[in-house]
């Protein structure tokens, strides 16, 4: 199976600017940092052509943006974090690749376009994750958004598109979520050296999912996205995406060797780097029903349904 | 010193389509129209704002979203590209605005006292939000006023409308304690749409008006009740309504702006002036204004 995928291994990581900006401030910061290190040298060691990166902290409503400007450069400062300092950024983006995404994503019935602007505001949860993951550009980047309004079936779809897209033009990628564990945050300014996860309950649940990712147990993961939302995700969208987005990329299984390298506490939410990679042998004691899905078939309309 | 003042508060609705519809110099994108309606109501809200005497237009707004507290803009000056990260086909608008920094800071101190957590945003190369700059260029196409924006704590995401409700109205009467100690004369701008589902899939031609309509009629008939208690003058009513009306509509007022600037004003029983409702991109749009004078105050549509 690992021999078959066109993405070698798989990431999870937070989008808080901390450990890009303020790594010092507190040993778990220092501790992501280290981590994102660790992921650096071996995206650096693996023969990808592509980091493909899904964020959470890039909401789209028109369907799907997917970035294609091949010199994406600018300065960021977070809405929150603004007094942390500025990001700026020199992205060489992998314009091929993000319109073949592009028309993968529509031939399998999504709404989707490139962005292709100077000046676009990169979010900042891509911007940590590129600048930490890929300094020197050394090879190039795509990112897509998280539509707002998207549901399971949706991401799925756009999950699998990722794939076709490497698969038509032969090209290998490690992909990139960029993702809270709980992200509920404190909503007063702390002292960093004082920070803790929010509360022991979003503490327990971040535990629990970061057992099934240490047991390559993606695919039980994005089953259980629905609960994941309902019981530690501040209600900012209609779901809990990325279980989702990874698992229909890489391989909707369980067949992974998982790897947590850090978990902390970031302003009290849950930030923890992973490692995904394909393997052969399968972990997971669950089963589901809910179907798979090829083809997005759009809004069913509920509303207007019989108005005619 | 005299005591500052609140000379006008306005509902003014930011949807970049508004700025890309018009052309102005400053935004790259280049369309044949489209939204008049709106587009004639805001050209009417700004001649009567040019005959009223003010020093700073105070903004808040949605698009700059805080779950630390609540920020205010903290420089002198702000220059750069703002494009929507929804919308950049629509909206890549470069702008140069003076903000009125002793004015944000009496409103981040007189807020501190309040209760509320609250933050100075001092980064020079913070980009300002599309909504502030839709809802001012608009308003005041010239941008000869200082401005203040706000940031939308977002209480509704983290608690509940209920919460975001209490802590916008601290928020509003806060601010205006720090207008009266000021001396000045402000208008206030609470920037966001009314029912807000959103069509997910965009036209060939964003200005095709023939593709153009309210999401669902029930966003509608939610958005006539709201407008109809601004013509009636029942804000109370309209704070009381907000959690229902927010939830289901998921109306844009769930980032607090309406309620603050009520607050501000005093919750007031007297008739909005309407200048124009119409539907973008499937959201409700309203353009209102409550003008605490009775000698300018008028009956628009
Ligand atoms: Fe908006």
């Amino acid at each position: 199976m690992s021999e078959e995928s066109p993405i070698l291994f798989g990431l999870y990581v937070p989008p808080h600017p901390q450990p890009l900006l303020s790594p010092d401030a507190n040993s778990g910061y220092a501790n992501l940092r280290a981590a994102f290190e660790t992921c650096r040298k071996r995206i650096e060691e693996s023969d990808a052509d592509l980091i493909l990166v899904y964020s959470t902290t890039w909401p789209s409503v028109v369907g799907h943006q997917i970035q294609a400007l091949k010199e994406s450069i600018w300065t960021h400062v977070d809405d929150d974090f603004h007094y942390l300092g500025s990001m700026p950024y020199n992205f060489h983006i992998d314009t091929e690749y993000a319109h073949e995404y592009c028309s993968a994503a529509e031939k399998r019935g999504l709404h989707a376009r490139t962005v292709e602007y100077e000046g676009f505001p990169i979010d900042t949860g891509s911007v940590v994750a590129l600048s930490l993951l890929n300094p020197d550009n050394r090879i190039p980047a795509c990112i897509v958004s998280s539509n707002m309004y998207a549901n399971r079936s949706e991401t799925i779809v756009l999950g699998k598109a990722a794939n076709d897209a490497l698969i038509s033009q032969g090209k290998k990628a490690v992909v990139v979520v960029v993702s809270s564990l709980s992200n509920r945050m404190f909503t007063e300014h702390i002292d960093p050296s004082e920070d803790r996860i929010h509360s022991s309950k979003d503490n327990e649940w971040n535990e629990k999912i970061l057992e099934f990712f240490a047991d390559g147990r993606l695919e039980d993961l994005s089953q259980l996205s629905r609960e994941i939302h309902g019981q530690i995700r501040v209600q900012k969208v209609v779901a809990y995406k990325p279980a989702w987005w990874l698992a229909a990329s890489m391989g909707q299984h369980n067949n992974y060797d998982g790897e947590v390298l850090a978990y902390e506490a970031l302003h009290g939410s849950g930030g923890a780097v992973i490692q995904l990679t394909p393997s052969s042998g399968s972990f997971g004691d669950k089963e589901f029903d809910e179907d798979d899905v090829e083809y997005y078939q759009g809004d069913r309309n509920v509303l207007n349904k019989g108005n005619n | 010193m005299s005591k500052g003042e609140i000379v006008l508060g306005c509902l003014a609705p930011h949807p970049p389509h508004l700025v890309y519809a018009e052309n102005p110099p400053q935004n790259e994108a280049f369309s044949e129209g489209g939204w008049e309606t709106l587009r004639w109501g805001y050209a009417k809200l700004a001649r009567k704002l040019k005959t009223i005497d003010y020093d700073a237009i105070v903004i808040f707004t949605p698009h700059w979203q805080t779950y630390i507290g609540t920020h205010f803009l903290g420089l002198p000056e702000f220059k750069s590209k703002s494009v929507d990260p929804v919308f950049p086909n629509l909206f890549r608008y470069n702008y140069d605005l003076k903000v009125d920094v002793e004015l944000a800071e009496a409103m981040h101190e007189e807020t501190a006292k309040a209760g509320i957590i609250t933050k100075m945003m001092r980064n020079p190369d913070f980009r300002v939000d599309y909504g502030t700059i839709t809802s001012c260029h608009l308003l005041n196409p010239s941008w000869d006023k200082p401005i203040v924006t706000i940031s939308s704590n977002r209480n509704s995401h983290y608690y509940s409308n209920e919460v975001m409700i209490e802590q916008a109205k601290a928020l509003g009467e806060a601010c205006m304690r720090a207008i009266e100690k000021s001396g000045k004369k402000v208008v206030l701008v609470s920037s966001h749409s009314l029912s807000h589902r959103h069509f997910v899939t965009e036209a060939p031609l964003p200005e095709d008006m023939s593709r153009e309509h309210i999401y669902n009629h029930s966003q509608y008939v939610w958005d006539m009740k709201i407008i109809d208690m601004f013509r009636k003058g029942q804000m109370q009513e309209v704070v009381d309504i907000m959690p229902e009306y927010t939830e289901q509509t998921i109306a844009e007022t769930e980032a607090g702006g309406l309620i603050w600037m009520m607050a501000a004003m005093g919750v007031p029983s007297y008739p909005a002036e309407i200048y124009g409702y119409q539907s973008v991109i499937g959201t409700g749009n309203c353009i209102a204004c409550w003008d605490p004078n009775t000698e300018t105050r008028e009956l628009v549509l």
